[in-house]
C-alpha cells in the first residue's frame, strides 16, 4: 500500500493564535497511497493542522514539505450554486478537456448522469460526492478531508466511506482525514493518529482485518483503545 | 382566475372615468375621457410626433443609465475589493449619496444648460448610487467559504473574481439595477419637465400651454408603461441570470 515517496513531510510545526499555542513541535509524514486518520477532541488543533497543510493559514515555525496545492474536501460541500455540477468539478482545471475530465470524475462518484444539474437539486450526500469528485479530478498527491461526512446521516455516511476508500485505492493520493468518529478511523485508516494539545500523542497501525470487518477482534480492541485515548472508558462505550 | 380578478378594479375605474366624462360631469380641460386620450395617442402616433419624442426620451434614459451604471459598478468593484480604496472613497461617495439627486438640478442647469448633457448627467447621477451601493454590498456578502475554496483550488485572482465573486454578488447587483431603473426614469421625467425642447416631457409641457390635458394624460400613461416595461425587462434578466438561485428560479432544470 505504501509507496516509497512521502506525499507530505511535516517537521517541528508551530502554530499559535496570539500567544495561545495551538500546534507545537508536530512531526508528521504521510506516504503516497497511505490513508492517515487524525482523531482528537474538539480544540486539540487537528483542523488547524489540516488548514496549515492546505496552505490556508500561515505557520509560525517548522516546515511543511509537500505539494503546493493539496486537494481539500471540507465539512460543507462548498459547491458554487451558480455553476452546474460539471462546471463545479472543473473549477480548478485549466485544460481543453475540462468537460470530459469533469464528466469522468462525476461518473466515478455515481453522478455521471447529472452533469448539467444545479447543486441545489442534490441531497447532502450527493453534494459531498461532487465535492469529492472536484478534489480527485485534480489528481492530487495529497488529499485533505476535514470531517467530510460529519453532516451526513448514518447510512449515507457509511456509503460515502466506502466510496472514498475505493477511490483513494484507485487514485493513490496520500490522505489525511480529520474526524471525530472512531469507527470511521478504523474502517478507512492505514494509520490512526490521536492528537492532543497541539501534537500527535499516539499512533496506531490499523490491521487489514480490522479495516475490513467491523466486528473483528482487532477492530474491537482498537476501538476501545482509541476511545480511551479520547477520554471514554471501554466499559462506558457502546459496543 | 385570481389574476383575472385583480384586473377588475382598474377596469371598473377606467369605465367609471369614461362614464363621467361622457355625461359631462368631468370637464375635458380637467380630465379628458380615456377614449379621448387613446384617440390623441393614435393621432400623434400617426402624424409622426410621438415616436421621435419617445425615442429621444428613451435615448436620454439609456445613455444616462449606461454612464451612471458603469461609474457605479466600477467604483463598487473597486471599493468592494480593495480595503484601501474603500477607506479612501467610501465616505466621500456616501456623502454625495446623501444629496437628493433632484436637488442638484439647478446647479446642473447652471453648469450644463438645458441641453442633452444636463439630462444625461441627472439620470447618471441618480443611477450611479444604487448600483454602487448594491455592488459593494454584493461583493462583501459573497460567502467567504467559497472564496476560500477558490484559493485552495488555485484560482488566479482574475478567475476568483469571475467564477466566484461576481456571480455571488450578482443577485445584489441586479437588485441595484432594478432600483436604478426606477431612479433613472424619475430623473428623466423631472429633467424633461423643467427644461426641454424635445422628448415626451416636452410634449407634456408644450401641451400645458394649450390646456391639452389629453396629451398630458397620454404622456403620464406612456411614462408609466415604459417604467413597467423596464422593470419587467429587469425581472426577466434576473430570471435568466439567476436561474440557479432558488428565489428566482421558475422551476428546476431537470
Amino acid at each position: 500500500m505504501t509507496a516509497n515517496r512521502p506525499a507530505v513531510v511535516v517537521r517541528g510545526l508551530h502554530r499559535a493564535y496570539g500567544d495561545r499555542s495551538v500546534i507545537h513541535n508536530l512531526d508528521l509524514q504521510i506516504w503516497h497511497g497511505e490513508f492517515v486518520v487524525l482523531l482528537g477532541e474538539s480544540g486539540c488543533g487537528k483542523t488547524t493542522l489540516l488548514r496549515a497543510l492546505a496552505g490556508l493559514d500561515p505557520i509560525d515555525g517548522g516546515q511543511i514539505q509537500g505539494p503546493a496545492r493539496p486537494a481539500v474536501v471540507f465539512q460543507e460541500h462548498r459547491l458554487l450554486p451558480w455553476d452546474s455540477l460539471w462546471q463545479n468539478v472543473a473549477l480548478g482545471l485549466n485544460g481543453k478537456d475540462n468537460h470530459a475530465r469533469a464528466a469522468a470524475a462525476l461518473q466515478e462518484v455515481g453522478l455521471g448522469d447529472r452533469l448539467d444539474d444545479w447543486p441545489r437539486n442534490l441531497s447532502g450526500g450527493q453534494a459531498q460526492r461532487v465535492a469529492l469528485a472536484r478534489a480527485l479530478v485534480q489528481e492530487p498527491r495529497l488529499l485533505l478531508l476535514d470531517e467530510p461526512f460529519a453532516a451526513l446521516d448514518a447510512l449515507t455516511r457509511i456509503k460515502m466511506q466506502l466510496l472514498v476508500k475505493q477511490l483513494v485505492a484507485k487514485h493513490q493520493p496520500g490522505v489525511l482525514l480529520v474526524t471525530h468518529d472512531v469507527d470511521e478511523a478504523i474502517v478507512l485508516g492505514d494509520r490512526a493518529l490521536v492528537m492532543r494539545s497541539g501534537s500527535i500523542a499516539r499512533e496506531y497501525a490499523v490491521s487489514a482485518q480490522a479495516r475490513s470487518h467491523r466486528s473483528h477482534p482487532d477492530a474491537v480492541a482498537l476501538r476501545d483503545r482509541l476511545l480511551a485515548e479520547l477520554g471514554i472508558s471501554a466499559e462506558a462505550a457502546p459496543a | 382566475m385570481l389574476g383575472l380578478l385583480s384586473w377588475l378594479v382598474p377596469a371598473a375605474m377606467v369605465l367609471v372615468w369614461e362614464g363621467f366624462a361622457r355625461l359631462g360631469s368631468l370637464p375635458p380641460h380637467i380630465l379628458p375621457a380615456p377614449s379621448k386620450v387613446a384617440m390623441t395617442g393614435f393621432t400623434l402616433l400617426m402624424n409622426g410626433t410621438l415616436l421621435p419624442d419617445m425615442g429621444i426620451s428613451l435615448l436620454r434614459a439609456a445613455t444616462g443609465f449606461a454612464v451612471g451604471g458603469l461609474m457605479g459598478f466600477a467604483f463598487g468593484i473597486l471599493v468592494g475589493f480593495s480595503r484601501i480604496a474603500g477607506a479612501l472613497l467610501d465616505r466621500t461617495i456616501l456623502m454625495l449619496r446623501a444629496i437628493p439627486f433632484l436637488a442638484v438640478l439647478p446647479l446642473v442647469i447652471v453648469w450644463l444648460g438645458i441641453g442633452e448633457s444636463a439630462k444625461v448627467f441627472l439620470v447618471a447621477f441618480g443611477v450611479a448610487f444604487p448600483i454602487y451601493m448594491n455592488t459593494v454590498l454584493g461583493i462583501r456578502q459573497v460567502d467567504p467559504k467559497l472564496v476560500e475554496l477558490g484559493r485552495v483550488i488555485g484560482l488566479s485572482n482574475w478567475r476568483l473574481i469571475r467564477r466566484i465573486i461576481l456571480p455571488g454578488a450578482l443577485p445584489s447587483i441586479l437588485n441595484g439595477v432594478r432600483y436604478a431603473l426606477a431612479t433613472a426614469w424619475l430623473a428623466l421625467v423631472v429633467a424633461e419637465t423643467i427644461a426641454a425642447s424635445s422628448g415626451i416631457g416636452f410634449l407634456a409641457m408644450d401641451a400645458r400651454e394649450f390646456l391639452r390635458t389629453d396629451v398630458i394624460v397620454l404622456v403620464i400613461v406612456i411614462y408609466a408603461v415604459i417604467g413597467v416595461v423596464a422593470d419587467s425587462l429587469a425581472k426577466l434578466l434576473e430570471r435568466r441570470l439567476l436561474a440557479w438561485h432558488p428565489n428566482y428560479a421558475s422551476g428546476t432544470r431537470r
